[in-house]
């Protein structure tokens, strides 16, 4: 629902990050996105595409890699997937779960010129 | 053409000044809670039965965020506490830079609880810390008994889950018991209670839990 105010912190580091390294044209924006970040990445490409226009990362591909949610058991180590509700792990049955990963909103690298 | 290695969160601007908020209230000794809800859960009115049955005892202050109308803080006014309205103008959520600025308008020193009533909503509002102590949802029974498994994220990042309009649990079909398991697994840490704010039943637990988790 916020993807435009995503969108332009997004955008607010890439220019930050082009300029520190004396880039004039950013090509490819590259971020990881939490499969439980709630943010969806269809309206995050159009809210970037429409703020990116007159910036040097006018030309920039947003690249979004989705992260899998993934919960790893307290009890016996094992790494189970999270995308639904567990109520337990699977192997030992232990009801303390972890998450390792899903929440995850950043940007990776970019590619600039 | 260069690859340039960023690692950078895209929230981090609001993280940073949210990290600040936390440190400002811990040294002055403030407990802040992010109260969040869909609209209409009672969010308000949580408040207002909170905030007459603490009757003082706790220095109490709370800022409102709304979308508009200032209608929340006149309600809680009433009750005898400070309050400052936030309008958003439409934002779905309230973020760090809304809480530092409505801070001007309120006496800190000597603050015992902060209370942030943030926008109705389920989703938006979980994404944006504020420098809160802890998250406490309220769910009404009116809104169904799937919520938690269908808004997972705030079920599973709250300390506090109150489980509204219990009253009404005669003529629906709310399986009470299912919002529990659910909440359960997601955050087998949270604290529940099942209250009304019509009939006061459970609000005296949670506001001798509030009261104890303050001062603790």
């Amino acid at each position: 629902m916020h993807e435009l105010s995503i969108a332009q912190s997004l955008l607010g580091i890439v220019l930050q990050e082009a300029g520190r390294h004396g880039a004039n044209r950013v090509t490819k924006v590259a971020v990881k996105i939490g499969a439980l970040a709630s943010v969806v990445p269809s309206s995050l490409t159009f809210s970037f595409d429409l703020i990116k226009e007159g910036t040097p990362a006018a030309d920039a591909v947003l690249e979004i890699e989705r992260v899998p949610a993934m919960g790893i058991c307290r009890a016996c180590g094992v790494r189970m997937d999270m995308s639904g509700l567990v109520e337990a792990c699977p192997d030992c049955g232990s009801k303390e779960i972890e998450l390792s990963s899903g929440q995850e909103l950043y940007v990776d690298h970019i590619e600039a010129e | 053409m260069a690859e340039i290695e960023v690692g950078r969160n895209i929230l981090e601007a609001n993280q940073t000044l949210a990290e600040a908020l936390r440190k400002r209230f811990a040294a002055q000794g403030i407990k802040v809670l992010n109260l969040i809800s869909s609209p209409g859960a009672g969010k308000t009115s949580v408040l207002e039965q909170t905030l007459r049955r603490l009757g003082g005892r706790l220095r109490c202050a709370v800022i409102e965020g709304d979308i508009q109308t200032d209608e929340d803080a006149q309600r809680v006014a009433a009750c005898g506490v400070p309050a400052v309205q936030i309008q958003t103008q439409g934002a779905c959520h309230l973020d760090g830079p809304m809480i530092g600025e409505a801070l001007d308008a309120l006496e800190l020193e000597g603050l015992e609880l902060l209370i942030i009533e943030n926008v109705g909503n389920l989703v938006c509002p979980v994404d944006f810390d504020l420098g809160e102590d802890m998250k406490v949802a309220v769910l009404s029974v009116t809104e169904g008994d799937d919520k938690p498994s269908k808004y997972p994220a705030l079920f599973r990042a709250a300390g506090v889950l109150l489980v509204n309009k219990i009253d009404l649990l005669p003529y629906i079909d709310c399986d009470l018991e299912r919002i529990h398991a659910t909440c359960r697994t997601l955050n087998p840490q949270q604290k529940v209670f099942d209250i009304s704010c019509r009939t006061g039943e459970g609000l005296g637990d949670w506001v001798a839990w509030l009261e104890s988790w303050v001062r603790g």
